[in-house]
């Protein structure tokens, strides 16, 4: 690995808050199994990640001691989910820096939060500062996962307003070069992601959420893969809704957040209609609950809640400064590792700056099926495919990607063992 | 290794020397069907042509791009159908459907299958089913829109699609 002599002076890397990996490892039982004969070696994070054990506990312990209904109990057992649920929404609240636990929405994961947000526009009435139409335009980018597309293409079409993107580099960076006219008075809405799922790349938000502004538009940040990796402070963005799922945090499927500024929370008209989302229910119509009930109609995912409380409690506990360290050291290690393999290309920043630790790459004349079958055999688990990113792949020439993705419990020999089994693939179809 | 099942010598033979490789353009007087299959899990894209003379399928001509597995199978089904009598195509199809369905405890038919047997190994991965059985499907199609007796389409594109 290259190092840098850093100035006297200045924050040396020792100063950087670390953990011991191994401990770490220890908190998640997953990670002593065996697959096909071999330890395990799991490089899917980003698909989705491993539970602690501390969010597995949580999640028995509510459900054997504390299971009832939120929000409509007067009786014991019911106060304490719902001091649990809302609980669980403080933590998050906390976590990302939201203004206060209102502005955190529960939804079931990230394309959800996203889509609720497609359909509290186009629910809303034509006086409303959120109404789209015919003219109006809403800015995407060319790396994005299909949750944070097809809704958006899904809105263009029931509104007749246009759907642009933003182009990406070779070196896998959004192309800001005609952010002044991509981004104009008819934007109405930007959405991209802040850490790309493919590339790894992490977006910058300081001059898109600026321009957006300027000219009225809102900003939406898909932190799916921003969240769990890095530390997220929504005041700090700027941004206006932060769409993130929980189950790639550590936390159980089944649970996803939409932040949203409350001003404008306040302004979306429902999406989903039903129990716990209304004020007064007469036979001919109804009034809604504030955010973020409005939002959340039905029985919500109680028991996920109170996991992904776990789970930021857990994140927090090890710190997500040290993790973000973590995962860019070893993103360093891998990208210099991967170096040495023959016929292999890296989609995406080759350098370990503005990235973090998911690096896609292909390697010659063998498809990504094939690679991740044999990786499989060695017990090293990748993601292959288009990663839902379809249109990434297009824009690289290829079918589809090898995919490794790294988290807090990531080691270097793991990304040793990646490197080992690429040669063993490189052998089969050498 | 786990993996020498799945890759048998055989199939890294058929993708690494494809047999027969390319989309032929059929002789005059034949009745022609075409068929192109994508997996939209994983992109893999196969496209076949069944050129028949009456009863027989006089040329099967395929292209496409993917893994070994979808590869090598385009190859193998090449192999083995071209310049049958539809009936005799249509059971060795149903031997490799039924094959690749077996979860690896069909054994497989030397007689009928040929290279198709080294697709055993393959059964036992449910992930790549699909891969070996992208060309048989679009053949499946294929045959049909060329008109020749004894296929049914409708299973054809369900079971490509899916996941
Ligand atoms: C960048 C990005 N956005 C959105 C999603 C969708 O997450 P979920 O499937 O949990 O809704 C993912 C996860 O695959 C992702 O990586």
């Amino acid at each position: 690995m290259t190092t840098i002599t850093i100035p006297e002076g200045m924050p040396q890397y020792g100063d950087v808050p670390r953990f011991d990996v191994e401990k770490v490892r220890a908190d998640f039982p997953i990670l002593g199994r065996e697959v096909n004969g071999h330890p395990m070696v799991y490089l899917d994070s980003g698909n989705t990640s491993q539970k602690p054990r501390q969010v597995i506990d949580a999640m028995r312990e509510h459900f054997e001691h504390h299971n009832a209904n939120v929000a409509r109990s007067v009786h014991q057992v019911g106060t304490e989910a719902t001091e649990a649920y809302e609980g669980a929404r403080a933590k998050v609240a906390r976590f990302v820096n939201a203004a206060s636990p209102e502005e955190i929405v529960f939804v079931k994961n990230a394309t959800e939060a996203i889509n609720l947000v497609a359909y509290a526009i186009s629910n809303s009435p034509a006086a409303s500062r959120l109404a789209l139409g015919p003219g109006d335009e809403i800015v995407i980018s060319e790396m994005e996962h299909h949750s944070n597309i097809v809704p958006w293409q899904l809105l263009c079409e029931r509104t007749g307003a246009t759907l642009r993107w933003f182009k990406v580099t070779d070196a896998g960076r959004l192309d800001l070069e005609d952010l002044d006219e991509l981004v104009n008075e008819r934007t109405k809405l930007v959405s991209y992601a802040l850490v790309s799922n493919v590339l790894g790349t992490v977006n910058p938000t300081s001059a898109i959420t600026a321009r957006a502004h300027e000219v009225g538009a809102l900003v939406l940040l898909d932190a799916s893969q921003g969240v769990p990796h890095i530390p997220v402070d929504v005041a700090d963005l700027g941004a206006d809704f932060l769409a993130f799922t929980g189950h790639k945090m550590c936390g159980p499927t089944g649970i996803g957040v939409l932040w949203g500024r409350y001003e404008l929370l306040e302004q979306m008209p429902p999406v989903l209609g039903g129990g716990s989302m209304i004020e007064t229910v007469t036979m001919e119509r109804s009034t809604f609950a504030a955010p973020p009930a409005r939002f959340e109609a039905g029985t919500p995912p109680i028991a996920e809640a109170v996991g992904l409380g776990a789970a930021v409690d857990y994140l927090t506990g090890i710190g997500m400064e040290a993790i973000r360290w973590h995962e860019k050291e070893l993103a360093a290690y891998a990208l210099d590792a991967l170096g040495t393999v023959p016929g292999l290309r890296i989609f995406g920043p080759t350098t370990p700056v503005g990235r973090g630790g998911t690096i896609s790459f292909g390697l010659d004349g063998v498809h990504p099926h094939d690679v991740g079958q044999i990786l499989d055999s060695v017990g090293v688990e990748v993601r292959v495919g288009h990663h839902c990113a379809r249109p990434l792949c297009v824009r690289y020439g290829v079918p589809a990607m090898t995919r490794a993705s790294f988290y807090l419990y990531t080691t270097t020999d793991e990304v040793d063992a990646l490197v080992r089994g690429l040669e063993q693939v490189r052998k089969v179809f050498g | 290794m786990e993996f020498e099942q799945l890759y048998q010598e055989i199939i890294l033979d058929h993708y690494k020397h494809p047999h027969g490789r390319g989309l032929r353009e059929p002789v005059t007087g034949s009745s022609v069907g075409e068929a192109h299959h994508v997996n939209p899990t994983c992109g893999d894209e196969v496209t076949i042509r069944v050129a028949a003379d009456g009863d027989v399928l006089a040329d099967v001509s395929y292209d496409g791009m993917g893994c070994s597995i979808s590869q090598a199978s385009a190859s193998v089904l090449h192999e083995l159908l071209r310049g049958q009598h539809a009936g005799q195509a249509f059971k060795i199809m149903d031997g490799f459907v039924e094959l690749m369905g077996g979860r690896g405890q069909v054994t497989p038919d030397e007689e009928l299958l040929g290279d198709g047997i080294a697709f055993a190994g393959v059964a036992r991965y449910p992930a790549r089913v699909k891969c070996a059985l992208l060309p048989w499907m679009a053949f499946k199609d294929a045959a049909v829109r060329a008109g020749v007796a004894g296929s049914s389409p409708s299973a054809a594109a369900s079971e490509v699609q899916g996941s």
